[in-house]
């Protein structure tokens, strides 16, 4: 067998040719990456994903759907939708303090603009 | 359910197999609704996601299943990003917002400096210049941008995707920091 053979037919036991669709985003020396994208979506669904994608974006499609394997084998109920929903309640208590900020600065504008006319009169 | 007489679950029929009493699929992917599983089954396979139920309690099922749709839907929309462009999307809004917040505090800091009277009478009335509120401004921003620094920020900044990527491990450490995340029935409609 190939010694250089990528990670991903390596993993899978077959000879690496040439033409591999998986080599140029999965070098030997990281196996895992290869493993856990396999165990959520399937050689072969990954193999077809790329397939039909620009080979010059088919680097950050791989980094990202290993992410997202990773955040699945982490959470495996939620993913990364658990991220996002996260995110959703961070945003939405963000703008609630936010407003409440521009308010007070609002009430603060008005005391000392009435202050003015109070020490002018 | 799957049996004799009661009609195939959706992914059974794609997958063109009896549906069982006891299908794994059925109570998720009900037949009125075959593009549910028709999704899912693109991206990740009917056996990976048998597979990934099997190895879930009963009652988380549901929710899984709701999210490894919302995953496949938004695949199939972005097949270079998929989710992430959305996380990467929303991290960059919480940024712009933790911005605008930091600003509004250091105005309110500003505002109350200014006008408090116990500092006039009884110390050198502190008068504010441009330079000072800058500062002020830019000390409150830089700690907004150290508490981002601390969670999902530094890795996925600016809309930007790369291998040096932060693990989900690391960005989950995030849920400690934060109040409990609420699994809103809203994300999957």
């Amino acid at each position: 067998m190939n010694p250089k053979r990528c990670a991903a037919c390596k993993y899978l036991r077959r000879r690496c040719p040439k033409d591999c669709i998986f080599s140029p985003y999965f070098p030997p020396s990281d196996p895992d990456k290869f493993a856990c994208i396999h165990r959520i979506y399937g050689a072969g669904n990954v193999s077809k994903m790329l397939q039909q994608i620009p080979v010059q974006t088919r680097a950050e499609a791989v980094e990202s759907l290993s992410f997202e394997a990773k955040c699945r084998v982490e959470d495996p109920v939620y993913g990364c939708v658990g991220i996002i929903s996260l995110l959703q309640t961070e945003i939405q208590k963000t703008q609630t303090l936010l407003a409440r900020t521009q308010a007070e600065i609002t009430v603060a504008q008005a005391k000392h603009s009435q202050t003015q006319v109070n020490e002018f009169m | 359910m799957g049996g004799p007489g009661s009609s195939p679950c959706a992914s059974c029929k794609l997958l063109r197999r009896r549906c069982a009493k006891d299908c794994i699929f059925a109570p998720y992917f009900p037949p009125d609704d075959p593009h549910k599983f028709a999704i899912v089954h693109k991206v990740f396979g009917a056996s990976n996601v048998s597979k990934m139920l099997q190895e879930l309690l009963v009652h988380q099922r549901a929710d899984a299943v709701n999210s490894l749709v919302f995953e496949a839907n938004a695949r199939v929309r972005d097949p270079v990003y998929g989710c992430v462009g959305a996380i990467s999307y929303l991290q960059n809004q919480v940024s712009q917002l933790q911005m605008q917040l930091a600003v509004a505090q250091a105005e309110i800091l500003c505002i109350q400096m200014q006008h408090e009277p116990t500092l006039q009478s009884h110390h050198q009335v502190l008068e504010l210049d441009q330079d000072d509120k800058a500062l002020l401004l830019h000390n409150n921003i830089d700690n907004c941008n150290n508490n981002n620094n601390n969670n999902l920020g530094y890795a996925m900044s600016s809309g930007q995707f790369n291998s040096n990527f932060a693990s989900p491990s690391s960005i989950m450490q995030m849920q400690m920091q934060m109040q409990d995340p609420l699994k809103q029935e809203s994300l999957w409609t």
